[in-house]
């Protein structure tokens, strides 16, 4: 009986049968499949209801993928091209092609060593402090989904996702060397600090088992949504040593050195903005009403910031500029990362504004009285942007947004100051503890092993000449070609 | 003869071109050049770092003329670049040797 009725039904809108168009018999197919599973059923109640299930299941999974891929494009577009052109217009001329690929290679050597063993020691096994090798190799990543961490998607759009966070973290520390630092060092160094830097650190806070995993069984709960202390404080702390340990650049700070083109970075950092919400929403790991909450807060977060850099600037120096408004409203969605899934949209734009102020105090105020050349900002806007979101965090989130922790009767624990919680600034402040420690060690060790191989610093005469010419052989602009 | 070379404001080259043609002046050479005179540049200011420009970009006008006429070229370019503002530039004269048209050998005011 149900296989006469499903053949009725398929023969009803078969393409071949019948008149209709192609494109409308594709809108059907998914719910001739329904029709036909229920068809199919028809019999037994029990069958029918584990088919309604599996339809559901699939409707959801096809839902979180579609925005996780789309998330994990947008992510990328973040390094190529938001930050190349972001970083790009800062430099000087002779360096605007060195700069772009110092974070353009990132998308392909981040890759590889993802692929090989990367994806595996960030999210394999449930190691407090590493992963281990299951999946090395992307050894039995597929399309079944990883339900520790995202059971309605496929595990290889997780895993495509996550590795598009593993390659804009060392793009960003690019900043803080850029001008001065050897292109066969830099990608020795990445790869490093790649291994023993990020790959451990994305585990402890976001892998099965992590020390600071506030939902998979950490020791020190720490709320990190996005990346706070994953992505922007191993980057702009490590970002800090290299602009110590490096010195400053040949002529810092009596020679000029303006930006060569403020329009490229600001198509960087408004092409940031928007990637940026696939960086925070996505890592919702679906499409939901947290996906929502992590978008706007997002987006106000990056709103209030431009607006507090802005009048700082507008107060301190008389004139409220492009490039202040633009780092403004990177600092803010550096500082809302940890706290998108989190927080409402109040206290977004709380933590923005704080953000807006406190990193141009730090890049336009600070940096000068210390003296060291972080020639892009990396730790001023990165490091405490970044550190500044994860302690606001700790004050912010609440069991309104992300209900997320459960206690054993089911219902939802309270996560920071504002739900009651005052101790969870604690867990928050030990989160920013380690990744800070980690940076600092590992980043210096590393740095003295390029130094001892193959020597950190380009030749006095290249540096004068620019890493275009030097280290690629080109030069971005040839007006006269 | 009396060379004049003007120093102006780029956005005043075509008020001077065209005030210097209704006068009858015919040739003229032109340079993009940068400098400053007492107004001593500008302040730029990126991330709270200050940076003086202190060479601003102008143009400068080279003309030689029949010295009976330079008092009326001459005030008719100044008046033709004037704003009144600082940076309109300024305007020098000097005593012109000889002049030679190159393409016949025309001498002295003939090849002006």
């Amino acid at each position: 009986m149900s296989r006469v009725l499903q053949r009725a039904i398929l023969g009803l809108f078969h393409p071949y049968t019948t008149g209709f168009e192609d494109f409308r018999m594709f809108k059907l197919v998914p719910l001739l499949t329904v029709f036909a599973a229920l068809a199919q059923a028809q019999s037994a109640p029990a069958d029918k209801l584990a088919a309604l299930e599996a339809a559901v299941q699939s409707a959801q999974s096809a839902g979180d993928n579609a925005w996780m891929l789309t998330s994990a494009a947008l992510v990328l577009m973040m390094t190529g091209p938001g930050l190349a052109l972001f970083y790009g217009g800062l430099v000087r001329r002779k360096n605007v092609l060195g700069t772009m690929m110092q974070s353009f290679i990132m998308m392909a050597l981040i890759t590889v060593l993802w692929a090989f063993v990367g994806y595996s020691l960030a999210f394999g096994g449930s190691g407090p402090l590493i992963g281990d090798l299951r999946y090395a190799f992307l050894n039995n990543v597929g399309g079944a989904p990883n339900s520790d961490y995202a059971p309605t998607i496929p595990q290889q759009t997780f895993m495509v996702y996550q590795l598009m966070f593993a390659i804009i973290t060392p793009a960003l520390i690019t900043g803080a060397f850029a001008e001065r630092m050897k292109f066969s060092a830099m990608l020795l160094f990445m790869t490093l600090w790649s291994l023993i830097v990020y790959f451990p650190m994305a585990h402890m806070v976001w892998g099965k088992g992590g020390l600071l995993n506030a939902f998979l069984g950490g020791r020190f709960p720490c709320f990190d949504f996005a990346g706070g202390t994953v992505v922007h404080i191993t980057s702009g702390v490590s970002a800090l040593m290299c602009a110590l340990y490096l010195g400053r650049r040949k002529g810092y700070p009596a020679e000029p050195m303006k930006p060569h083109n403020l329009t490229l970075s600001f198509i960087g950092a408004c092409l940031l903005w928007v990637g940026w919400f696939g960086f925070n929403a996505g890592s919702a790991l679906g499409s939901g009403a947290l996906a929502s909450s992590a978008f706007v807060a997002t987006h106000f977060g990056a709103a209030a910031a431009a607006i507090g850099w802005l009048l700082a600037e507008w107060m301190h120096n008389g004139k409220p500029s492009v490039l202040g408004g633009i780092s403004g409203c990177v600092a803010g969605l550096v500082a809302i990362t940890p706290a998108s899934g989190f927080v409402k949209p109040m206290p977004a734009l709380l933590i923005g504004l704080a953000a807006g102020l406190a990193c141009y105090s730090m890049v336009a105020i600070i940096k000068a009285k210390m003296g060291y050349d972080d020639s892009l900002d990396a730790f001023g806007v990165h490091g405490v942007g970044g550190t500044l979101g994860a302690v606001l965090t700790g004050v912010f989130a609440t069991n309104e947004v992300n209900n997320a922790l459960k206690d054993s009767a089911g219902r939802p624990l309270p996560l920071g100051l504002v739900d009651g919680n005052a101790g969870q600034i604690v867990n928050q402040v030990i989160g920013c503890a380690i990744s800070w420690i980690l940076a600092i060690a590992v980043t210096l060790i590393i740095l003295k092993v390029c130094d001892l191989t193959l020597g950190l610093r380009v030749a006095p005469d290249e540096e004068v000449q620019g890493l275009d010419l030097t280290m690629h052989g080109e030069e971005a602009y040839n007006l006269e070609a | 003869m009396k060379k004049v070379e003007a120093i102006i404001q780029p956005f005043k080259l075509e008020d001077v071109k065209e005030a210097l043609k209704a006068l009858g002046v015919d040739g003229m050479t032109v340079t993009e050049v940068r400098g400053h005179g007492r107004q001593k540049g500008h302040k730029e200011v990126y991330r709270g770092k200050e940076y003086t420009v202190d060479l601003l970009p102008k143009v400068k006008v080279e003309l030689v003329i029949p010295a009976a006429r330079s008092a009326e070229v001459i005030r008719t370019l100044a008046e033709a670049a004037r704003t009144g503002r600082i940076g309109d530039g300024k305007i020098f004269v000097y005593d012109v040797a000889e002049a030679i048209r190159i393409r016949n050998d025309d001498r002295g005011e003939a090849a002006l």
